[in-house]
């Protein structure tokens, strides 16, 4: 199954690109170019990872990823910045980002990195996947 | 004034150092003056004041001399006059007639009081009929002299000094009286001048001072020591009063300066003058004025050897203050400078990033899409042109990720931090660089350098950005880097880092700390330096370099202690200076 990443940058250009080639990589991409979108976006589909802009007009990174944080924490979300938004990409990792990278990015650096989130994502779900059967397993059924 | 002075020489011409020697002579010139100037018109005053003072204090004393031998003289001719009125009124016409009687009178008068010569009586018609003395002058004719008619008139009479028939120098007092039968007769009798000597004698006066007799004609009456003997004319012009006596100042004779002071008789024809040069008279007066002269020009000395101290310590201070001043000027300038250029490089920085990550996916979509498709005509120098690209892209972000960083408001983090530590890390950074280079890297960090409060990340970056240039100056195999820390005597620390690399010439030691300049041409930004020079400031240290091409360089920077504190006071200066 293909890892399912949502981008969320306003640079439409630059948004098309990444994601053509993250789908040669083998991901399923959707772009998206504002804040708003994202946080709609997620409310109707599901997402494996989020790769999100620090630097937008109208809502930034750092509010977007608040607001996902509350809708739906467990998915983890690399924070991509510009140089000049470095302190606030170190802000948004206190905030739970899973990681950031600096733009222009190298791809095949990004790649790796939306497998690792995976991975950490997966590993999560399944932690809690065992704790809900151990909680079962103790209650001894629903 | 003195203001005006320094501004002038401060802002005119651009040769400094003639500058100061200038503006120290204006200064020493118009100290001097604004000090000599008075005192100079108060020796003036002072002078002639003194002058006067001292003149009538040697006037005075001479005046008295002379007035209380004046006094003497007539109370001695009184005293005569008393005599031969005595006898005259005591011994009548006819008895005084007789040779017997006056040679007795001759006789007592000799033997009682000293200087009388002889008598004689002389009768109404002038003719000397009874005489008692060495001369024979008997029956001699006194009608048409002075002497007899003079008497004739007042009643008795002091005569000048005269030779008379005698030819011997001597005074005539004579006396009127009347016999019982109402007979006018004279008494007259002479007195030799021996006692004039003896006065003058006992005015006791200073060593080249002269004192003689006038009379009213200027005949001497005595001998004078400089001027002439008894009867000559005196070459001196006596003026005088009856009343008073009189002083004045001419030049004698041998051109002298000399003080005259006279005293006039009342009984007699006589004038008392006292001749004194000057040179004794005032001597005292010499005396202090030389005094005073010397006195002035040692004060002359002291003042202007103080002068002279004085402006140069006060044009030395204005020497540093104005160095001062124009160091300060031109760090702000370059502190303004830098943080404009950030400000700009900043912004271009950031713009350039957005394009440029979009060159950077596109390229990348090329070199996927190319590595995905089958062979075709030229697919490998594809690859390479896109390569290049993704290349270059790289190189354009080092340099504006360099120009964010210089720019970049990184927050201080201030910690008690060991400057040895910090500097351990970064050469183990090198370490790898410098045995494969076979440099020599002396560390020479003392064990007491005291902790001080700083940033660890951003010294750290400088230390490496200053060591990094200086194995960039050194040669393989040859090249020595000394890294030296001690403490300040100013509470601080001090770092050095010394190489015996290529060296700048001091066309290029003016540039290094500016932005975007380098020597290095590909590989530097011209950032390095700039940035450490930042960070340095920002830390309230200092940084100097010194070096000489084929030489090497020396880059020392001084840390202050710091405080914990300095981040705020940072912030501080910060939002003040972003205010405009």
């Amino acid at each position: 199954m293909k890892i399912k990443v949502l981008i969320v940058d306003d640079e439409k250009e630059f948004v098309d690109t990444l994601s053509a080639r993250l789908e040669i990589r083998g991901f399923s991409v959707t772009a998206v170019y504002s804040g708003k979108a994202a946080i709609e976006m997620i409310e109707k589909l599901k997402f494996d990872v989020i790769i999100l802009d620090v630097l937008m007009p109208e809502m930034d990174g750092i509010e977007t990823l608040k607001l996902i944080k509350e809708k739906s924490p467990l998915i983890p979300v690399i924070m991509l910045t510009g140089e000049a938004t470095v302190d606030n990409a170190i802000k948004g990792m206190k905030l739970g980002a899973f990681d950031f990278l600096i733009k222009p990015t190298d791809t095949e650096r990004l790649a790796e990195k939306i497998n690792q989130a995976n991975a950490y994502k997966s590993e999560h779900e399944e932690r809690i996947r065992q704790a809900e059967i151990e909680n079962i397993l103790r209650t001894k059924g629903w | 004034m003195f203001k005006k002075i320094v501004d002038s020489t401060i802002f005119s011409g651009k040769c400094a150092k003639d500058h100061y020697r200038l503006l120290k002579r204006k200064v020493i010139f118009s100290m001097f003056l604004m000090v000599t100037i008075p005192l100079t018109i108060m020796l003036t005053i002072n002078y002639f004041q003194y002058k006067s003072y001292h003149q009538n204090q040697i006037m005075l004393p001479l005046q008295e001399i002379s007035e209380k031998t004046m006094h003497s003289f007539e109370l001695f001719m009184e005293q005569q006059l008393a005599i031969i009125k005595f006898i005259s009124i005591t011994y009548n016409f006819e008895s005084l007639k007789h040779k017997k009687t006056i040679n007795k009178i001759l006789i007592s008068l000799k033997k009682e009081y000293k200087g009388f010569v002889d008598i004689g009586l002389i009768d109404s018609k002038g003719e000397l009929i009874s005489y008692a003395g060495p001369y024979s002058l008997l029956g001699k004719d006194y009608s048409m002299q002075t002497s007899y008619k003079e008497t004739q008139i007042k009643g008795q009479y002091i005569s000048n000094v005269f030779l008379g028939y005698r030819k011997n120098p001597h005074i005539v007092i004579a006396v009127q009286s009347f016999s019982n039968e109402s007979q006018n007769f004279i008494l007259r009798a002479t007195i030799s001048t021996d006692f004039f000597g003896r006065f003058i004698a006992n005015m006791g006066l200073a060593r080249q001072s002269d004192a003689f007799l006038i009379n009213s004609q200027g005949i001497f009456q005595t001998n004078s020591l400089y001027y002439g003997n008894a009867l000559e004319e005196c070459p001196l012009k006596i003026i005088n009063s009856h009343f008073q006596p009189y002083n004045f100042k001419k030049k004698d004779t041998k051109n002298r300066d000399i003080v005259i002071v006279s005293s006039a008789f009342t009984i007699a024809d006589y004038i008392l003058v006292i001749v004194q040069p000057y040179s004794v008279a005032l001597k005292s007066w010499y005396d202090f004025k030389y005094d005073m002269v010397f006195v002035f020009l040692i004060s002359l000395a002291i003042i202007f050897f103080a002068i002279v101290k004085l402006s140069n310590i006060l044009v030395n201070r204005i020497k540093i203050s104005e160095e001062h001043r124009e160091s300060v000027l031109t760090e702000l300038q370059h502190a303004q400078k830098l943080s404009s250029i950030g400000r700009l490089a900043a912004g271009v920085a950031h713009e350039i990033n957005n394009p440029l990550a979009i060159i950077n996916e596109k390229a990348g979509l090329l070199n996927d899409l190319i590595a995905l498709s089958d062979n075709f005509d030229k697919k490998s120098k594809f690859t390479e042109i896109s390569n290049s690209i993704v290349k270059s892209i790289e190189r354009c972000r080092k340099i504006t990720s360099r120009l964010l960083g210089f720019s970049r408001r990184i927050d201080v983090k201030i910690e008690s931090i060991q400057v040895n530590d910090i500097i351990y890390e970064v050469v183990g950074f090198l370490e790898k660089e410098t045995l494969y280079r076979k440099l020599d890297l002396i560390l020479s960090l003392s064990d007491s350098v005291q902790p001080v409060f700083s940033d660890h990340g951003q010294l750290q970056q400088v230390f490496l950005n200053l060591l990094t240039n200086a194995f960039a100056a050194v040669e393989n195999e040859l090249g020595t880097i000394e890294i030296e820390t001690k403490n300040s005597i100013k509470r601080g620390v001090i770092i050095k880092i010394d190489d015996n690399g290529c060296g700048m010439s001091q066309e290029t030691i003016e540039k290094i700390f500016d932005p975007f300049f380098t020597t290095k041409k590909k590989e530097g930004t011209g950032l390095g330096l700039s940035i450490s020079y930042g960070i340095i400031k920002k830390l309230g240290g200092k940084i100097f370099v010194e070096s000489e091409p084929e030489k090497g360089t020396v880059f020392t920077i001084h840390l202050p202690e710091g405080s914990e504190e300095m981040e705020t006071n940072y912030d501080k200066t910060k939002a003040k200076n972003s205010s405009y």
